[in-house]
């Protein structure tokens, strides 16, 4: 395998990361290893299985997510992330054991107990996740006994995530929380496919965290076109509506990455099919309403479909036009959690007139990648579980002008002089639908385009002033 | 000053601090070329860098070990070995800091055994590696940056000829302060050694080339050197002996020691200014008398503004104490003094400062957020000082937030706001006194139609629903402590 050490030498990248990154075109393989350990001393940029587990389940917003662990693990994910709420405020708290060095050396059982008594005291809630983390994984607390004793004493469930952070990534993270879900969603008896009570033109909708109200939009068009939501997995649902999960007659999956396993479940569990949708851009928005309708096989609601799309596309064609005028050309380098919404971004930036050059992220799939392989332009530098040292590397060689990333990589790309986009959970403006095509077109204007690199990209000579082509041209 | 302390409990609301490596990672980010390494797995490193790359708004590399299930069984040592070469290898730093998570404290890894054996092995007896010990469990972020500091200057500092310089340490203050204190040193032609020293690394201009470790930060020769200084100047009068790197330079070196308060507010800044004067025989120089008449003046401009605060500050030790004695200086007095840190010694430290406070003073220690609200509420505290979490007393009881120290996440600029010095005292006061202003406004006329119109009867003849309209309803947060009548 022709490697990129070979194709791009650098003497500064680490042997064993070359087998994480590939150009397309330039190799035989367009196999590209991923879904392995990070390497030690790489600066990873990924987190951790609890931190996977928190994405997918903090989003319920009647639940008390309570951290079983030291508290940084809390302090860190106190109401970061941007999911909205139509009811309960409760899942904006951040609750720990904060165990201490005697509850390292003794056991946090008691300290647990104590807490859940303590929490569903004051707060009267119905459902308690409790999330084991790294030290708890050690020490070796039986959450699950815990877990259950509360239960019973209180009346409610409470359930245990695993999500012990060194026992894996953020994707076993988000199968832990899949699990936790499962049991939550699972009625008294056991599960079985309920088609008698089958609620006809309903589906649950899962992978969208309500980020700036994005599963609002969609529920909005969905009813628009005759369907239900039945439940959110997991933007602003609740206890109760999480329970009727296994009434709905169809599973409507965004961001696989988290959600597959959970849909797997349910498909074999209670019988409920699921189709990938994805509401981000104006084509996948389209895309995805038709086949939902098609699904439903009913005329009427294809009618509907199509008339929103008519609709919508004509209001918000014209602003994403001008922004498209004054972006083609531009180059985009992507660098995100999941394989899923750096599939979507790259349509999302052809839409816009805008070539993607860099791709990666923190913890996609196989399948995800050869997609991405597919779908990337010959040259394209495609690698998985990144550091800043590659990002600027390959940001300066490829040319990008813009970078879609987290809030770790911002800084960087600005020091470079290159724009950026948050495509982060802890966003305020939503990017699904049409308003979300248009919010990210001018998002990604107001930054390429802004003024301030008239200025900024001129100083100290240095690198730029090399005349190296390379570099983003203004 | 009738005071009440409060400790206790099985569950943390809303933690008011962070772990003991992430204040680790600060110092290293003051050193010139240095790296460092947390010794665990890779979630808390990831999500440290992040918690302080939102704050600075700067790339903050830290590497990891990226322990996993099979080190956490076997040991660490050859993860933590990787992770060196690897740094080594990219960053090709002059010093690297290693610190421990809990997970690799829970499994009882030796890491200054680790690090010794590396250096061994890889024939590099002279690179300074400064091992750390931070357990997350152990605990805070600011003990565990006091101990990083502590740490690197035993590992570096050797028997030294005399010299005339002086070491200044200083706690985790923005690089704006650290700026301005770097600026009064130089007025006052005072030859220093600062420690640590983020001002140009975790502020870093737009410059080309982009290098992966910032220019900037206390040279390693530097820290060598300080024994042979001939003071230290210590911003870190809440740092416990243990911990106090001044007090080691003292023990093993006989450098003498002056702990001062962080120059904050008029009384500690001529604590400073004059320990200055005197240590270099001189006078203070014209700029600065000129720079604290201006302060003179913003605190009389200001004084019955002030006078009409009642405070919550909260935070880091060292901080809030300089917080709350700068405003007790201007009358504002505080209602609410709380620290996530178990640091204990505040309460003592500030009592001379608060004899004169005529309300109740609650203390909290090892505090969180839900404790720290409940207590504002029940002193009428009308504005809070501190870090960005603290918007969540702006969010539930409508009490504005003067923001300040670390983190600051849901605003630009932490690292610019200068709040030390004659001139930063300025400032901060400013800060403080329009955050008062624009809460009045804000509500003032609400406040007395409720309590005085509102008595005369006429309300039933549609006027609430009126007042609904134009100042929000009874829910409006900005409206709760007027209702609770707290609003002068
Ligand atoms: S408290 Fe311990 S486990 Fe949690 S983030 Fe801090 S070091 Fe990691
Ligand atoms: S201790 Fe484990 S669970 Fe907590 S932040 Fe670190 S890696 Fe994640």
């Amino acid at each position: 395998m022709i490697n990129v050490s070979t194709a791009v030498p650098n003497d500064n990248l680490i042997v064993e990361r070359q087998s994480s990154i590939l150009v397309k075109g330039r190799q035989r393989k367009n196999q590209l290893k991923c879904d392995a350990e990070s390497i030690a001393g790489c600066v990873s940029q990924r987190a951790c299985v609890y931190c996977g587990a928190r994405v997918v389940l903090n989003p319920v917003t009647d639940a008390i997510h309570l951290v079983h662990g030291p508290i940084g693990c809390a302090s860190y994910t106190w109401d970061i992330r941007g999911s909205l709420s139509s009811g309960s405020e409760l899942y904006r708290n951040s609750f720990s054991t904060d165990l201490k060095e005697n509850d390292v050396i003794f056991g946090g059982e008691k300290k647990l107990a104590r807490a859940i008594d303590e929490l569903v005291e004051k707060y009267k809630a119905e459902l308690v996740f409790v999330y084991s983390t790294c030290v708890v994984g050690v020490i070796g607390d039986d959450l699950e006994a815990v877990c259950k004793a509360a239960a019973q004493k209180h009346g409610i469930q409470v359930i245990p995530v695993q999500s012990s952070g060194f026992i894996g990534n953020k994707s076993a993270g988000y199968r832990a929380a899949c699990d936790a879900l499962l049991r939550l969603i699972e009625p008294p008896g056991g599960p079985r496919p309920l088609n008698n009570g089958r609620l006809v033109k309903s589906v649950n909708y899962l992978g969208d965290f309500n980020l700036a109200g994005e599963a609002w939009i969609i529920k909005d068009y969905l009813k628009r076109i005759g369907v239900e939501v039945n439940v959110v997995f997991t933007g602003d649902s609740n206890y109760r509506d999480l329970k009727k999960a296994p009434e709905a007659s169809l599973n409507i999956m965004q961001c696989a990455g988290s959600m597959a396993y959970l849909a797997r479940r349910m498909e074999v569990l209670y019988g409920i099919p699921s189709m990938r949708i994805s509401f981000l851009g104006l084509e996948d928005t389209a895309a995805s309403l038709r086949r939902i309708a098609a699904f439903f096989d009913d005329p009427e609601m294809m009618r509907r479909a199509e008339e929103l799309i008519e609709q919508e596309t004509a209001a918000v064609r014209p602003e994403i036009e001008r922004y498209r005028e004054k972006l083609s050309g531009k180059k985009a380098a992507i660098y995100v959690g999941g394989g899923f919404k750096a599939i979507s971004l790259i349509k999302q930036f052809r839409e816009i007139g805008i070539d993607v050059v860099m791709v990666g992220t923190q913890t996609g799939r196989e399948e995800e990648y050869q997609t991405l392989h597919d779908i990337s332009d010959d040259g394209t530098v495609i690698l998985d579980d990144a550091n800043p040292s590659e990002l600027e590397r390959f940001m300066i060689e490829q040319g990008a002008h813009l970078l879609v990333g987290g809030v770790k990589e911002r800084p960087l790309a600005y020091k470079l002089g290159v724009a950026f986009i948050d495509h982060n959970h802890d966003r305020k403006h939503p990017l699904s639908g049409y308003v979300g095509a248009v919010n990210f077109a001018r998002e990604v204007y107001s930054t390429v385009c802004s003024p301030v690199w008239k200025y900024a990209r001129d100083v100290g000579g240095g690198l730029y002033a090399a005349g190296n082509k390379a570099l983003p041209e203004r | 000053m009738p005071r009440e302390t409060k400790h206790y409990r099985n569950v943390n609301e809303n933690p008011c601090n962070m772990c003991m490596p992430m204040g680790g990672i600060l110092p290293f980010k003051g050193i010139e070329d240095a790296m460092v390494i947390i010794h665990g797995s890779q979630g808390c490193s990831t999500y440290m860098r992040r918690h302080i790359a939102e704050h600075y708004n700067e790339p903050i590399d830290v590497g990891s070990s990226s322990l996993n299930e099979k080190g956490t069984i076997y040991g660490g040592s050859q993860n933590l070995f990787q992770a060196l070469d690897n740094i080594r290898k990219v960053y090709k730093p002059r010093l690297i800091g290693i610190l421990t998570s809990c997970l690799a404290e829970t499994i009882g890894e030796d890491v200054e055994g680790i690090a010794r054996d590396y250096l061994k092995q890889r024939g590099l007896d002279d690179f300074p590696l400064v091992a750390v010990s931070t357990p997350g469990y152990g605990g805070t972020h600011s003990e565990g940056y006091w101990l990083a500091v502590k740490k690197t200057v035993v590992a570096l500092a050797r028997p030294t000829e005399k010299h005339d310089g002086i070491n200044v340490i200083v706690p985790n203050l923005s690089p704006a302060d650290i700026r301005e204190i770097k600026r009064i040193l130089e007025l006052m032609d005072i030859k220093y050694t600062l420690l640590p020293d983020i001002s140009e690394t975790l502020d870093r201009p737009i410059a080309r080339p982009y290098t992966k470790i910032p220019p900037g930060g206390t040279k390693v020769e530097a820290i060598r050197r300080m024994p042979g200084a001939a003071a230290t100047i210590q911003f870190g009068i809440t740092v416990e002996e243990n911990v106090s790197p001044g007090r080691y330079l003292q023990s093993q070196f006989g450098v003498p020691l002056y702990n001062l308060p962080v120059p904050m507010g008029v009384e500690a800044t001529d604590m400073f200014v004059g320990l200055l004067a005197g240590l270099a025989g001189g006078s203070v120089p014209k700029t600065l008398e000129l720079e604290r008449g201006r302060l003179l003046d913003c605190m009389v401009d200001s004084h019955k503004y002030n006078a009409q605060g009642r405070g919550a500050v909260f935070g880091d030790p060292e901080l809030v104490y300089a917080v709350v004695r700068t405003c007790a200086e201007n009358g504002l007095y505080p209602a609410v003094v709380a620290t996530g840190s178990g640091n204990t010694g505040l309460e003592d430290l500030l009592e001379p400062v608060l004899a004169d406070c005529p309300g109740e003073v609650r203390f909290h220690n090892e505090t969180d957020f839900a404790q720290i609200r409940t207590t504002c509420r029940e002193t009428g505290v009308n504005i809070a000082i501190g870090h960005s979490d603290g918007k969540y007393l702006t969010e539930k009881e409508g009490i504005p937030l003067a923001r300040m120290g670390f983190p600051i996440h849901d605003r630009v600029g932490g690292q610019r706001l200068l709040s030390v010095g004659y001139t930063g005292t300025t400032m901060f006061l400013d800060r403080i006194t329009n955050t008062l202003l624009e809460y009045k406004h804000k509500n003032y006329r609400a406040a007395m139609y409720r309590k005085f119109y509102r008595n005369t009867g006429i309300e039933e003849r549609g006027h609430t629903s009126l007042m609904g309209q134009a100042f929000g309803s009874e829910e409006c947060p900005q409206l709760i402590p007027v209702l609770r009548g707290e609003l002068r």
